[in-house]
């Protein structure tokens, strides 16, 4: 698939009003394109969680526009924009946030039941994904007796089984130690990037900055340099 | 949709200490409220009982009368009157008193005695055993076979002995649907045998059982007995009465009614709190939900499903412990009444929805606010 995935123009986003408004992303625009993996990197506060929501559809700009996939974001409305989260994008946080008491499958199918599929289809594909990910033998455990990395893993797992064109990674190594934050990215370059998709990795981690096509590198709210990755 | 609240329900159960907690909070409220309303069913049902035993159609009374034992002679004219007044097929006496047993060890126990009209016996227990006309013979008495009857050191027929200092012989045993509310035993006699056997002021009459010519006949016959200034009531309208007395004027209806609301609230406290507290931790991965695609009515469905799942179950379990209690109280004390009634259980399921609605509504709340960004700054 060619052509830009994530078109962003102008995108502002400020919290607060008065002498209290802080402005936490200042008329970016940028273009990501398929096949790409971009990273998002700056300090604390630089705002590209925020650009990051934006992008993603769960924090509406106080200015701007986003395409992403075709889809102006923020023309959609809520239900719209859940579709489009939905069916669109993949999602890795940076907790994980996987649910303690459900097995690693059921967790990693929890995108395909919001889409409504049979159950039994749901847990035979996302045992498909765990295979993928290589955690077969943890179908049925819960993520509390994973390792971090093995987390990391089924949380990707649950961000692949929708096939999204558009995967958001927020701080994937942020909570593993450097071999294996390696590794999860070496798995992420390997099997999960390829032509038909987008990843957006907002990270501080500089130790995988060089798994990266691009990188945008943010202060105060600014896109203060675009460099070529290592991966290019 | 299925699958959605399959993951819901796992959520839900798999948090096994807040889960039972949910359900023994929603089961304990339940079980109190249908126990206490059991209890004065029952209570009810006793302060009723010669009305229901007696079975006559209609009653006549003093106006004054509001409880079956404690009733007002009326004079003799209003029998003759209740049988000349249009719509009255018969009319009979009844007597509703209560009197001193000494037993055949010297001890005391009373009883209440009920005398029917020695003509028709209109009123009459169901016998178990002996026959109905040896009650014409001399000093003969009925004994009710219930709770109660142990206290009379459960007679047999032709065991004899003393009322208020008369002799009297048991010629039959009798069943009755209710016992009387205050422990006593019951023992049945002619009218006329039971007015000699209790002293009685000027007039002897407690009630006149009335047999109307038809169920049209009743509002005219009570027209003309209050013209008379006396009262007359269906079976009906007179145990509702006598369950207004005890509800309205004794006091026990509204400890009743205090209780079962404490019931409530505690439930609804246990209940709401816990319910809350297990949103609030998984308030996060609802959020992840949002973000990931989930629309605000697919929590909001998963949220109603856990809460019905933990109330339903809560409801099942209270009105099942309530009924194994009062079946096990059954079989250990005979004269133990509570009833379980069809309006009882609809009041504590509507308590268990209002619980339910409480609960999930301050769930929904706060799941519906929360915001998928928030999961990106934590």
């Amino acid at each position: 698939m060619a052509g830009a995935a994530i078109t962003a123009t102008g995108l502002t986003k400020w919290f607060g009003e008065g002498d209290a408004r802080t402005l936490a992303v200042a008329g970016v625009s940028f273009e990501a394109n398929f096949g790409e993996m971009l990273f998002l990197v700056g300090p604390s506060g630089s705002g590209k969680t925020t650009l990051l929501s934006m992008i993603s559809g769960v924090l509406r700009p106080n200015e701007g526009r986003v395409v992403v996939a075709g889809l102006d974001v923020w023309s959609l409305d809520d239900n719209q924009r859940a579709d489009f989260r939905l069916h669109k994008v993949g999602f890795v946080f940076q907790d994980y946030h996987l649910f303690p008491r459900l097995t690693t499958t059921e967790n990693v199918a929890i995108p395909l039941i919001l889409r409504r599929h049979a159950w039994s289809e749901a847990m035979a594909q996302a045992r498909g994904e765990l295979d993928v990910v290589g955690l077969a033998s943890r179908a049925e455990i819960a993520p509390g007796k994973l390792s971090g990395g093995e987390q990391q893993r089924v949380a990707i797992a649950r961000a692949l089984i929708t096939r999204p064109e558009i995967l958001i990674f927020d701080e994937p190594t942020a909570s593993l130690d450097g071999d294996t934050g390696k590794r999860i990215m070496s798995f992420v370059v390997e099997h999960v990037l390829n032509e038909h998709r987008c990843i957006l990795i907002v990270s501080h981690d500089e130790r995988i900055f060089s798994f990266a096509d691009r990188v945008m590198r943010m202060e105060d709210g600014h896109v203060v340099a675009t460099e070529r990755g290592a991966h290019a | 949709m299925r699958g959605l609240l399959r993951i819901a329900y796992k959520l839900l159960t798999n948090e096994r200490g807040k889960f039972i907690a949910l359900l023994m909070g929603i089961a304990f409220a339940v079980f109190l409220m249908v126990m206490m309303r059991a209890v004065f069913s029952g209570i009810l049902r006793q302060s009723a009982a010669t009305v229901t035993n007696t079975g006559a159609k209609m009653w006549v009374m003093d106006p004054a009368v509001n409880n079956v034992l404690t009733s007002i002679p009326v004079p003799d004219y209003v029998l003759d009157a209740v049988r000349s007044t249009p719509g009255v097929r018969s009319a009979v006496p009844l007597y509703s008193g209560a009197g001193l047993v000494r037993l055949s060890d010297g001890t005391y126990q009373p009883a209440t005695l009920i005398g029917l009209d020695d003509t028709t016996l209109l009123g009459r227990p169901k016998l178990v055993e002996g026959h109905i006309e040896d009650l014409f013979a001399d000093d003969a008495v009925i004994v009710v076979r219930d709770g109660e009857y142990p206290k009379l050191n459960s007679p047999g027929i032709g065991t004899t002995f003393e009322l208020n200092d008369r002799r009297a012989v048991v010629v039959g045993i009798a069943e009755t649907p209710a016992s009387g509310l205050f422990g006593l035993p019951t023992l049945y006699t002619t009218f006329n045998r039971a007015t000699s056997y209790i002293p009685s002021p000027r007039f002897t009459i407690s009630y006149v059982l009335v047999e109307p010519t038809g169920p049209a006949a009743v509002p005219g016959i009570q027209r003309a007995i209050a013209d008379l200034g006396y009262l007359a009531l269906t079976e009906k309208q007179f145990s509702d009465r006598i369950a207004d007395f005890y509800k309205y004027k004794t006091g026990v209806g509204t400890n009743i009614l205090i209780m079962m609301v404490i019931s409530f609230v505690v439930g609804l406290s246990i209940s709401a709190q816990t319910f809350y507290t297990f949103v609030l931790e998984h308030l996060e991965r609802f959020g992840a939900l949002k973000a990931i695609g989930a629309h605000s009515r697919d929590l909001v469905f998963m949220i109603v499903f856990q809460v019905g799942v933990s109330s339903f179950a809560g409801y099942g379990l209270g009105v099942g412990l309530c009924s194994l209690l009062i079946m096990i109280a059954k079989a250990r004390l005979p004269s133990y009444v509570s009833i379980i009634t069809f309006g009882n259980l609809l009041f504590a399921l509507a308590a268990t929805i209002v619980i339910a609605v409480v609960s999930s509504y301050l769930g929904i709340r706060r799941v519906l606010r929360i915001e998928p960004f928030e999961i990106f700054r934590a």
